[in-house]
């Protein structure tokens, strides 16, 4: 039977794994490296590793002090697919099929992409045809302005006009594999998924939707699966808290009687 | 003389996570298309990620293909294939076109039906082992990755030792003597792929 998948998603910031806080504010975690690894020990099912370096927006950790785990995102990537044997789709700062072909040869399953998407549509139907769909996905970062969802982009500083329902199924239609689904207004809030629009999202695609953003207990992760009709959930800040993070979410949903894979710590 | 694996490279994107996953768990191996490696390992390992007719013609244009027969064939030299090195066993596929298969093990490749369910397939999905075989150990049951949109239509169902739903019961791992092929991604399947590959090393 066809298992759901529980992905952790690792944020680089300027060659640190960082948390993120509302978009805003970042905390440095440590080693971009050995951070996956342990990961993989605990059986994630695929990790999602995204490069948000850049931009003015306050970082909370001091760079002074972070530089001794500093590493290009290229690095980072290269000696993770060495070192994990998991899928791994890999983000930010795709431009074009070259990065994307870049990506890929530097040990990356899949891409995500997001601004790009919307700014050169016409890239991502491209980047379809030649990778495959299995290969690509879009990933839609929204929040609500004046009462109304809005998909986000550059970091979700700027607004698309589209609604994330409306974004989502064109993305579909052109033949995008997944679609990484992500409420800014939940990042970091620990208050749980937003549900109700994941629900609306997941019934309305074919194709596989991950829920990403506000994630606090295991228990989170359950009400997205027992809820909606998401292929995967996903999130960032609680896996890097708790050691043995993923088996212990895992082992919660297995035991509740979700069809996810069986816990197990790999001795690697 | 002691184990070693020639993993077959003609360009496939996944060569470099099998690499991974060998080196880890301490095989020794060599990366090549040379027919005094392929004539020297004692197991080989054909993998594969792509279209079947594009990878075809790639393993055509770069792999020794008599000599690999000659070791695979007649010599029986365990062979394993993942993914498209799985497909191309069949005698042929229809993936963009009809195209010839390497015809190790009698079957076709096809589409997978359509049962409304998202294709390619994506994800992790358990494998269960027919009694006898024993490349998942004593395990006959074990979750693999999987991404692909094409399945390995056999023959002859002794030769589909491996199955797995999706919409439809379809061969995940097929064996016809010393020659293997896995339809996932052992590479990408933590310690399933390595108790897997560790299987398949103890074939002679």
């Amino acid at each position: 039977m066809k298992k759901k998948r529980l992905i952790p998603i690792l944020l680089l910031r300027n060659g640190s794994l960082v948390q993120s806080i509302d978009f805003s504010e970042y905390l440095i975690l440590g080693n971009p490296v050995e951070a996956v690894k342990r990961l993989s020990e605990w059986a994630a099912d695929e990790i999602i590793y995204l490069d948000i370096s850049g931009g003015e927006k306050f970082d909370a950790g001091r760079s002074d002090l972070g530089n001794a785990f500093k590493r290009t995102f290229r690095e980072v990537i290269v000696d993770v697919a060495d070192a994990t044997f998991m899928p791994m789709t890999v983000g930010g700062k795709i431009r074009n099929r070259t990065d994307i072909a870049e990506r890929l040869s530097q040990g990356a399953d899949k891409v995500s992409l997001n601004t790009i998407a919307f700014d050169n549509f016409r890239m991502v139907e491209e980047a379809v045809l030649e990778f495959g769909s299995q290969c690509i996905v879009a990933s839609i970062d929204y929040k609500e302005i004046d009462g109304k969802l809005r998909a986000m982009v550059d970091g979700g500083t700027r607004d698309t006009g589209l609604s994330p329902q409306s974004w989502s199924k064109r993305l579909e239609e052109i033949g995008v594999g997944e679609i990484l689904l992500n409420c800014i207004d939940r990042d970091g809030k620990k208050n749980g998924y937003d549900i109700e629009t994941i629900s609306e999202i997941s019934a309305d695609l074919k194709i596989p939707v991950i829920a990403l953003g506000g994630v606090g207990n295991w228990e989170h992760f359950r009400e997205a699966l027992e809820k909606t009709d998401v292929d995967a959930v996903a999130a960032a800040n609680i896996f890097q808290h708790t050691d043995q993070s993923v088996y212990h979410a895992k082992k919660y949903l297995f035991d509740s009687g979700l069809s996810v894979r069986e816990p197990m710590l790999l001795s690697i | 003389m002691g184990k070693r694996v020639c993993i077959l490279d003609y360009g496939s994107g996944n060569v470099r996570s099998v690499a991974n996953l060998l080196r880890f768990l301490k095989i020794d191996f060599v990366l090549s298309n040379r027919v005094e490696d392929i004539e020297t390992a004692s197991h080989i390992v054909l993998p594969g990620v792509g279209s079947f007719g594009s990878s075809m013609k790639k393993i055509q244009d770069r792999i020794p293909l008599e000599a690999l027969g000659t070791e695979v064939l007649i010599k029986q030299k365990p062979f394993l294939g993942i993914c498209v090195g799985m497909q191309v066993l069949a005698e042929t596929g229809t993936e963009f076109g009809l195209h010839k298969g390497l015809g190790w093990i009698p079957g076709r490749v096809r589409k997978f039906a359509d049962h409304g369910l998202p294709i390619p397939n994506i994800g992790w999905n358990t494998v269960l082992e027919s009694s006898g075989n024993s490349l998942l150990g004593e395990h006959q049951k074990l979750d693999f990755y999987f991404v692909h949109s094409f399945v390995f239509e056999v023959n002859n169902q002794k030769h589909a030792i491996g199955t797995t739903e999706y919409g439809e019961i379809y061969a995940s791992i097929v064996r016809r003597d010393n020659i293997v092929g896995v339809q996932f991604h052992p590479e990408k399947s933590q310690k399933a792929g390595m108790i897997l590959i560790s299987n398949f090393m103890n074939m002679r």
